[in-house]
């Protein structure tokens, strides 16, 4: 088993023909906590999902798990952006996570027992135990991420893609999130990637951070990536990296950030 | 005897109908969870045109129904998983058909009983082939369900966590929706294209409101599907009035009463 969960090197990856990002290097400690930042269109989920063998990539060496991508996807756990469908919403919450234990197998599911009882499992770590039996429409945002989490948590990951897991969470919701993701660190030894738009909630649970712009990235601990040079190095503008009472604020030196792609390759606008 | 099951043509029915309650069941669940109830309707309507076509033809009207169904199903299940797009697709394709439907009724004046057979149904007038041919196919989408229902559950559910964990969820949803072409092909001549709904979406429906687990739905949507059935042929039988607007009639209140009490009956005491 290698040290590295995650060991890439001049990684680069295509949607269509445009580079969504190239030159990446990363080295991810098994057990870590990373925080995935960066602007719309900076490529979070395609390398979420480029981790996951789901979008190709085109340069440079990758290995998930000391493995191949693609060929570990049995030990990675994803939770994508976004919410249930709407006509689960009647299901329990242990049903929905019940659906997802070896949802990749064929045939039925003869052993519901079993089943349950891993989903159970993963509710209780996913810290949501208590809310087994209540249906996802009655949940609050925050409990039904928990819900999510523990659907992936339920085939025992040793990887954990998180995208965006805080998006419209408040803060106690962005808290109960943040803090289960480190448990899940620390007690279980699960490499947990969460892609975020602010750095601020993830700075005291976050081992590194993964600072993407402008089709590059780089990886490290937040005082070593999140400076003016390197900051600005990446979004080829100059950058200020402004620290009060504890909160980084990543800004241009002047004015707005301009576009710095033409469109992100998964909103709804331009699919 | 009950429900005049000493005469072959109630033994038909009822076995007939039930085999069709049976498998329109769990497939009209998945219908909702993936909110396809357009593409059902369309299947229908398209296998109206088949059915006329063949008859104008001198054909089986299975022959048609199946040809239609199963070809217009490919179709749809090219157009995409974007359910705004998606529908737009259906109800192109439905407008082509039902416009065949007219020319070939229009062609052939000469028996509109059996247009009517096709448009509303006639258990009582299912022949012993209709009625072993109904069974057969039937049985045949239950064992591929079984076969496809764990990735199917969880493609349903959650499309991204499925893709996360290897399953083909393209594929997937072709099969599905051959399945539901044949599943609606064997329903047209014994219920009716027009209502095709009160076994495929009914029993569903309300299963859905009162199950919190996907089995436990996929169950109870089979017993109110195999109620609804015996119900309308029995209602049909004692009291008269064709079958079809007992069974719709039948559908209709279980889903009002499903709908109306099933949120009382949930237990308060775990919010």
């Amino acid at each position: 088993m290698t040290k590295w969960a995650i060991e890439a090197h001049a990684l680069g990856c295509r949607l269509g023909a445009r580079p969504v990002f190239s030159q990446l290097d990363l080295a991810v400690p098994r057990g870590a906590l990373v925080g995935v930042l960066g602007p719309n269109g900076a490529g979070k989920t395609t390398l979420l999902r480029c981790l996951l063998g789901l979008a190709r990539r085109t340069e440079g060496r990758l290995e998930v798990l000391g493995r191949d991508p693609g060929a570990v996807r049995a030990s990675i756990g994803y939770v994508s952006q976004g919410e249930p469908p709407e006509m689960s919403l009647h299901l329990s919450a242990v049903a929905s996570v019940a659906a997802a234990f070896q949802g990749e197998r064929w045939g039925f599911p003869l052993h519901r027992r079993r089943e349950r009882n891993h989903a159970l499992e993963a509710l209780e770590a996913a810290e949501a135990g208590a809310l087994a039996q209540r249906p996802l429409g009655e949940l609050s945002g925050g409990q039904r991420q928990r819900v999510r989490i523990a659907q992936a948590l339920v085939n025992a990951p040793q990887l954990l893609l998180l995208d965006e897991p805080l998006a419209s969470l408040d803060q106690g919701g962005q808290q109960a999130v943040l803090r289960l993701a480190k448990r899940l660190c620390l007690d279980r030894g699960i490499t947990v990637l969460m892609s975020a738009h602010d750095l601020n909630p993830l700075l005291e649970y976050i081992d590194l951070v993964l600072y993407m712009a402008n089709g590059q990235g780089r990886l490290g601990s937040v005082d070593d990536v999140v400076r003016e040079d390197v900051l600005s190095a990446l979004y080829g503008l100059p950058m200020r990296a402004t620290r009060v009472d504890g909160r980084i604020f990543v800004h241009p030196d002047r004015g707005f950030i301009p576009e710095l792609t033409d469109c992100c390759p998964h909103c709804e606008g331009c699919k | 005897m009950i429900l005049g099951l000493e005469y072959a043509f109630m033994r038909h029915a009822v076995f007939a109908g039930s085999a069709i309650a049976l498998v329109s069941a769990p497939m009209g669940y998945f219908v909702l969870l993936r909110r396809q109830a357009f593409a059902a309707h369309a299947l229908s309507h398209v296998g109206f045109a088949g059915a006329a076509g063949a008859i104008l033809l001198s054909l089986s009207p299975y022959l048609g129904l199946f040809a239609f169904t199963l070809a217009s199903a490919v179709g749809l299940a090219l157009l995409g998983s974007r359910v705004g797009e998606r529908d737009v697709g259906i109800g192109m394709v439905l407008m082509f058909a039902l416009g065949l439907g007219v020319l070939f009724l229009n062609l052939y004046t000469a028996n509109a009983a059996a247009a009517i057979g096709i448009l509303f149904g006639s258990i009582v007038g299912i022949s012993s082939t209709q009625m072993w041919l109904s069974a057969g196919v039937a049985l045949g989408v239950l064992v591929v369900l079984a076969l496809i229902y764990r990735p199917l559950r969880l493609a349903s559910l959650d499309q991204d966590a499925a893709r996360g964990r290897g399953v083909p969820v393209g594929a997937l949803g072709v099969v599905f929706v051959l399945l539901l072409a044949l599943a609606v092909s064997i329903s047209v001549p014994v219920i009716g294209a027009l209502l095709i709904f009160s076994l495929l979406i009914g029993p569903p429906a309300a299963a859905r409101v009162l199950a919190r687990s996907v089995e436990g739905g996929l169950l109870l949507a089979a017993l109110i599907g195999l109620a609804e059935t015996w119900g309308g042929i029995a209602a049909s039988y004692y009291i008269g009035y064709p079958a079809s607007t007992w069974i719709a009639g039948i559908s209709f209140l279980i889903y009002l009463l499903a709908a109306w009490g099933g949120p009382r009956l949930r237990p308060r005491a775990a919010r």
